[in-house]
């Protein structure tokens, strides 16, 4: 009898919590959380109150690397900047003190070029970001790298060079804000904006 | 409003001792190994001769006293403990009075109001074992002046106790860290008193300001500004307010090398002011460069594809430290200031970064991971022996060198919930005397100007 209640208000706790870290990280990753954390709550609150015993289901990890998809069943405007983000991604993530693209980086790259081959009057910038695990001028090197090695894949692609910008900053834009290795890996990226050239 | 570095002070005249000086065996601080037993020394106020000004006595002992005691090789007696009451600067002090309550030395002072407006300010600096007078000056200055007297009064005593230069009439330069109303990262230059008093901003909020240096006039800074979007290497004029970006997107002249789209990094000043060592991205990757800033020419000094990153010159010039990643991790190389003759100094494992030449020459501060710890440390400059760790923390990153070469300053991150906290802290070169600087928030990147004439 008095089991499922107990067990509610622990899930209910842990749910907070979830939902608290999440508020503290930045965009759609954020976003996609709170929809699950809220959606998690409203499907535990029913089962509390009407299952006896309930079996508790461990929350999958946040994935950070793409982003969520559309609440509404229309995709974003074809040329749109969302369109970008959700057709092609608009990062690509790097090893600790690395600067060389894996195959997952290399693909989203891929598809980057593509939908930048579609949509032709789009320019970009590439900003490339570190983890705060280096030294601050180290570190804005190292982003300038990271930044070069994407634009140089994308015009290995057929990107007009022109059309590319690219900056570093370094540790000091991080997505993530926790002293851990995920988030570390989250903020060791390189993020491509679309300036100019898109539809709204 | 910009505050001058400019000379306020008049040094009026050395202050006759009112009794010979015995020669005997002088009072002396030991500050070449670690500290462990400061000089116990009594500070009683300053003595106002006029009413008005009878705070500003206690006011001026008491940024004395903080100095001397930041230093670590002072230990300043609570002034409840003193048992004569100095009412008259210019008699002899009660010396077993002070030797009593165990005074090593006594400093006492006296400000006068002259009748052009202007304080003077004298001192006497006594050894109270051989009961002879230390030291004994007098300053005048502008009364809105008087912290800086009390900071000149301290790098006097500084310097007679220790025989080096004292660094108290100093300022810090740094970046003031914090979050906008929408938790965006702010990096603003600031700088401040060596002892935190008269902080102000140097840039506004609206873009992200890093790697402060201060020029050896202490009249300008370089910095790294992304005003334009990315990383730019800046010259501001620190009287006039007035900035500008160095090296312009694409370069001119002998900057044609550079990658139009390229950054530019921190630059340090070289001794004599004339020029700086930047590091500039190329199409090849980050090379050591030298801008003149008479001629505006930037020649390049280093060619490796690799980055090379930080520069900074020896104190006569001749040389420049910096890091580079071309033996794989980073390690610290020397060269010719011409870019010639390179040679690796560090070989430990570990990526070794951050490295600024000591203003007396024979040390490098550097910062160092290894085994995702961050360690401070030192080498001597041309490779020898082996490096000493002052600190090691959670995040460590550019170190600073007091004028006289004692002292570090370094920034300091410790994990929070909420993101690492970043602080500047100073440590001396034993690795003793641990403290926070004052500022108000968070902050970074501290650089220390010089002794201010």
């Amino acid at each position: 009898m008095g089991g499922p209640t107990i067990f509610c208000v622990l899930f209910l706790g842990r749910d907070r919590e979830y939902a608290r870290k999440i508020w503290l990280d930045e965009g759609v990753y954020i976003m996609k959380i709170k929809l699950f954390a809220i959606a998690a709550l409203a499907a535990f609150a029913t089962a509390c109150a009407s299952t006896p015993e309930p079996v508790a289901d461990p929350i999958p990890e946040p994935q950070p690397t793409r982003p969520a998809e559309p609440a509404q069943p229309t995709g974003p405007t074809a040329g749109s900047v969302d369109h970008f983000v959700q057709t092609a991604g608009d990062r690509v993530f790097f090893g600790y003190d690395r600067h060389d693209l894996s195959s997952e980086a290399r693909a989203v790259l891929r598809d980057q070029a593509a939908w930048l081959m579609t949509y032709s009057d789009a320019r970009i910038t590439i900003a490339g970001n570190c983890d705060e695990r280096g030294t601050r001028e180290y570190n804005l090197a190292l982003g300038a790298r990271r930044a070069n090695a994407a634009r140089d894949y994308l015009i290995s692609q057929g990107v007009d060079p022109s059309r590319i910008t690219t900056t570093s900053f370094g540790k000091e834009r991080p997505i993530c804000r926790q002293s851990n290795e995920q988030c570390w890996a989250t903020n060791r990226n390189a993020i491509t904006e679309i300036t100019s050239g898109y539809t709204n | 409003m910009i505050r001058l570095l400019a000379s306020i002070l008049t040094l009026v005249a050395a202050l006759a001792a009112p009794i010979a000086a015995h020669a005997q065996e002088p009072l002396r601080v030991d500050i070449t190994e670690g500290n462990l037993d400061p000089l116990p020394l009594a500070l009683p106020d300053f003595i106002a001769v006029d009413e008005e000004f009878a705070e500003r006595g206690a006011d001026i002992t008491r940024v004395i006293t903080n100095d001397l005691a930041s230093s670590g090789l002072f230990a300043p007696i609570d002034q409840s403990a003193y048992i004569e009451d100095i009412e008259n600067i210019d008699l002899r002090p009660r010396f077993s009075d002070w030797r009593v309550i165990n005074a090593s030395a006594l400093l006492v002072g006296r400000i006068t109001e002259q009748d052009d407006g202007r304080l003077l300010v004298a001192f006497r600096l006594w050894d109270t074992r051989l009961e002879t007078q230390m030291l004994g000056v007098q300053y005048v200055t502008a009364p809105e002046n008087w912290r800086r007297v009390a900071h000149k009064v301290a790098d006097a005593v500084y310097q007679r106790l220790t025989g080096e230069e004292g660094y108290f009439d100093t300022r810090i330069v740094y970046v003031a860290e914090g979050r906008g109303v929408d938790g965006e990262p702010l990096h603003q230059l600031a700088w401040m008193d060596q002892d935190g008093a008269n902080p102000s901003f140097l840039t506004d909020r609206s873009y992200m300001a890093l790697l402060p240096n201060f020029s050896p006039s202490a009249q300008e800074i370089t910095y790294v500004s992304f005003l334009e979007g990315q990383a730019t290497t800046y010259l501001y004029d620190l009287e006039t307010g007035r900035q500008e970006a160095l090296f312009a997107s694409g370069g001119r002249g002998a900057a044609t090398q550079i990658d139009p789209d390229g950054q530019s990094l921190s630059a340090r000043f070289s001794p004599d002011g004339s020029q700086l060592a930047v590091s500039v991205e190329t199409r090849n990757g980050h090379d050591i460069h030298m801008f003149d800033l008479r001629t505006r020419e930037l020649t390049r000094l280093t060619q490796h594809p690799a980055d090379d990153v930080e520069p900074s010159f020896s104190p006569d010039g001749e040389r420049i430290v910096f890091s580079s990643s071309r033996g794989g991790g980073s390690q610290l190389y020397t060269m010719n200031a011409d870019g010639t003759d390179v040679q690796r100094i560090t070989f430990g494992e570990g990526r070794y970064t951050t490295p600024v030449w000591s203003p007396r020459g024979d040390l490098i501060a550097f910062t160092k991971q290894s085994n995702g710890r961050f360690l401070l440390g030192v080498v001597r400059a041309d490779g020898s022996g082996i490096e000493r760790i002052l600190f090691e923390g959670y995040y460590v990153d550019t170190p600073a060198w007091s004028p006289n070469g004692r002292v570090l300053l370094f920034t300091r991150g410790e994990p929070r919930t909420n993101g690492t906290r970043y602080e500047i802290w100073s440590i001396d070169l034993a690795g003793f005397n641990l403290r926070r600087l004052a500022t108000g928030g968070m902050a970074s990147d501290p650089a220390w100007s010089p002794l201010i004439d």
